[in-house]
């Protein structure tokens, strides 16, 4: 800085970068204020929505968690009880009954129990389920559709970009307000 | 034949499950579909105020406070708590793709939070220089504190490497406004380290059961390992990352040059000692100038070219954006399925792809496709012939600003480069004479 701007108080290029500094707030301050205008109050989460998935198999991958925060889910009032499921035996299963030789399940996550007569419950194991979707696949394909799978929020950290999402053939996921975080299947 | 044996299969359970169904006995109770409610959103407010007040006290602790100490242990706090706490998600960084998202797509709505975390950073900038960068920032702070050995980067390299923050930018600023992809998401190096050591998940399973989740390799390897190189790297070429990638610190940068206070390298006035030369390991301390009174009219006639030279560059800029823009484009989902429809249906490759079965399957016109894929590839066109012409009008504005000859006297901490960590702080005699009469006041 010479001499004569010291003493003159407000240089030039001061007074430029003021001007600058102003012009820039007030951009910054409109593009928030723009957003803000029609921002949503709370977060949003990811969700896939079981119309659209098609269970191929990449929730299971793709999560940066392993094992998956996506999950399968169970509709139990669309199920239909079967005493042989689709989505709990393989298409090629030796026999109906619990052995691992008989289930599709990669990791055993659903439990089987009697109900009555030949009425069974099937209920998933989230602790084991890795979200492969085999069982949705099966359960779609023959049955009522009453397992899909969902984004479980109480695992999943809700990556910026959901790298799931960027993988997903079909278009399902989406991002939902975090106060419905659930696109559940119900009876129609 | 299989398949006659499986209808009938079908018809028959399905016929004996309707029968059976009606009669699920009374005593039975019929579980719910369990919802497990996400992480309330009040953290996502706790967040924000955690980011202002960690601004407000590293602007206080650089330019008032001038405490490299102070500094230091805030950006302790902040890699604890916005790196390993609440795991690197959602960054300022990250944000700006919210933010031009929301601004290029109406249908997608940004919350409120990450508006804050986009600007609050760029309002400080604007007032006290990057102290986001100094001590708040997560990704430059694990970088900050494995830094052991600070190597000098040659000015040359250091300002042609300078470029790629902006290409950068621009790159997530095209992806990101087209809906193709949250590219810097993606390439976050470090984001994989927060989440193998996942605190916050860990604090609130021992809050609530008293158990240890333990570790979380989840992180893909490919990050992890272009992490651990960035942080190796970053170990003798300080804040590798936010020097030459980051960009937001290329944002940063430009609002720094007009901020209204910054860091200075000494407290009062500079005495030309030159002890502070190499203190800065980020090659942010400028020199003055070698001779006294440079007359400004000294390469005049360069500086001149350059400028006449400015609209032809843009212009060749923008028309490279615009053959790239076929590469860049394919990056888009849309693009993509239709290029691959389109080569399927040629007999050009064999074999389907799940997209591309889904779209089959839908019985969507292919026209309809095509037609969304021309638009969005009319969208990269024009995209990739802006960021061209942005490139170029980076790099050439750099090229004026060598050709301006500017006088300083003082050792001086750049405006663009400093990222106010307060390093150089007690090198300079003038700050050492300073504690000095602190001590001795009390």
């Amino acid at each position: 800085m010479s001499e004569k701007e010291k003493e003159s108080g407000l240089t030039r290029r001061d007074f430029i970068r003021g001007g600058v500094r102003g012009a820039l707030l007030a951009g910054v301050g409109a593009a928030a204020g723009g957003l803000l205008a029609r921002s949503r109050a709370g977060d949003t989460v990811w969700q896939i929505d079981p119309e659209k998935c098609i269970a191929c198999g990449n929730c299971a991958t793709y999560c940066v968690l392993k094992p998956s925060a996506v999950k399968c889910v169970h509709a139990f009032d669309i199920c239909e009880y079967c005493e042989k499921c689709f989505g709990y035996f393989d298409l090629d299963a030796p026999d109906v009954e619990t052995g691992a030789e008989n289930q599709l399940c990669p990791t055993g996550a659903i439990r089987r129990r009697v109900v009555h007569g030949p009425q069974y419950e099937y209920k998933i194991d989230e602790q084991l389920c890795i979200g492969c979707g085999k069982c949705v696949a099966g359960c779609g394909q023959f049955g009522m559709g009453a397992l899909f799978l969902q984004v479980r929020h109480d695992l999943c950290i809700n990556c910026n970009e959901c790298a799931i999402a960027a993988a997903c053939p079909s278009d399902a996921f989406r991002r939902v307000p975090a106060d419905q975080p659930y696109l559940l299947k119900t009876k129609q | 034949m299989r398949r006659l044996i499986l209808f009938l299969i079908v018809l028959t359970v399905s016929a004996s499950v309707a029968l059976a169904a009606a009669k699920l006995p009374k005593w039975y109770d019929r579980p719910d579909t369990t919802t497990p409610a996400p992480q309330s959103d009040i953290f996502e407010y706790i967040d924000v105020a955690v980011l202002a007040a960690a601004m407000a006290l590293a602007a206080y602790l650089a330019l008032k406070r001038r405490s490299r100490r102070g500094l230091l242990a805030l950006t302790i706090f902040s890699l604890l708590y916005f790196g390993f706490w609440r795991g690197g998600c959602v960054c300022p960084v990250g944000s700006i793709q919210n933010v031009t998202l929301g601004l290029f797509d109406s249908g997608y709505v940004v919350p409120a939070a990450i508006i804050a975390f986009f600007a609050l950073p760029l309002v400080f900038t604007l007032f006290f220089g990057r102290v986001f960068c100094a001590a708040v920032c997560p990704l430059g702070a694990i970088q900050d504190v494995v830094l052991v050995k600070p190597l000098k980067v040659p000015a040359w390299l250091a300002h042609a490497l300078g470029i790629l923050p902006y290409v950068y930018l621009g790159l997530a600023v095209l992806m990101a406004a087209t809906g193709s992809a949250f590219i810097i998401c993606r390439l976050d190096p470090f984001v994989g380290f927060f989440r193998l050591v996942p605190l916050g998940k860990w604090g609130q399973a021992i809050i609530q059961d008293g158990s240890w989740p333990g570790w979380d390799l989840g992180g893909r390897f490919n990050l992890l390992a272009l992490g651990a190189c960035v942080l190796l790297i970053s170990a003798f070429i300080g804040r590798v990352y936010c020097r030459f990638v980051c960009p937001y610190g290329a944002l940063l940068r430009i609002l720094s040059r007009f901020s209204r206070w910054r860091v200075t390298i000494t407290p009062d006035e500079c005495i030309q000692c030159r002890l502070c030369e190499d203190a800065c390991p980020f090659g942010a301390i400028n020199k003055p100038t070698r001779r006294k009174n440079v007359s400004r009219s000294e390469g005049k006639g360069r500086l001149a070219a350059l400028i006449l030279l400015l609209p032809v560059m843009v212009a060749v800029g923008g028309w490279l954006g615009g053959r790239v823009s076929p590469v860049l484009s394919r990056r888009n989902p849309t693009i993509r399925l239709a290029e691959r429809i389109r080569d399927e249906d040629a007999g050009k490759i064999k074999g389907t792809t799940d997209a591309s079965e889904v779209f089959r399957e839908s019985r969507r016109p292919v026209a309809e496709l095509y037609e969304e894929a021309s638009g969005k590839r009319g969208e990269f066109l024009l995209g990739a012939r802006l960021l061209g012409a942005f490139i170029a009008l980076v790099v050439m504005l750099k090229m004026i600003r060598f050709s301006i000859r500017r006088r300083r006297d003082d050792y001086e901490a750049d405006r663009a480069d400093c990222l106010a960590c307060g390093r150089c702080f007690a090198h300079c005699p003038r700050e050492q004479a300073r504690l000095k009469r602190i001590r001795e006041n009390k």
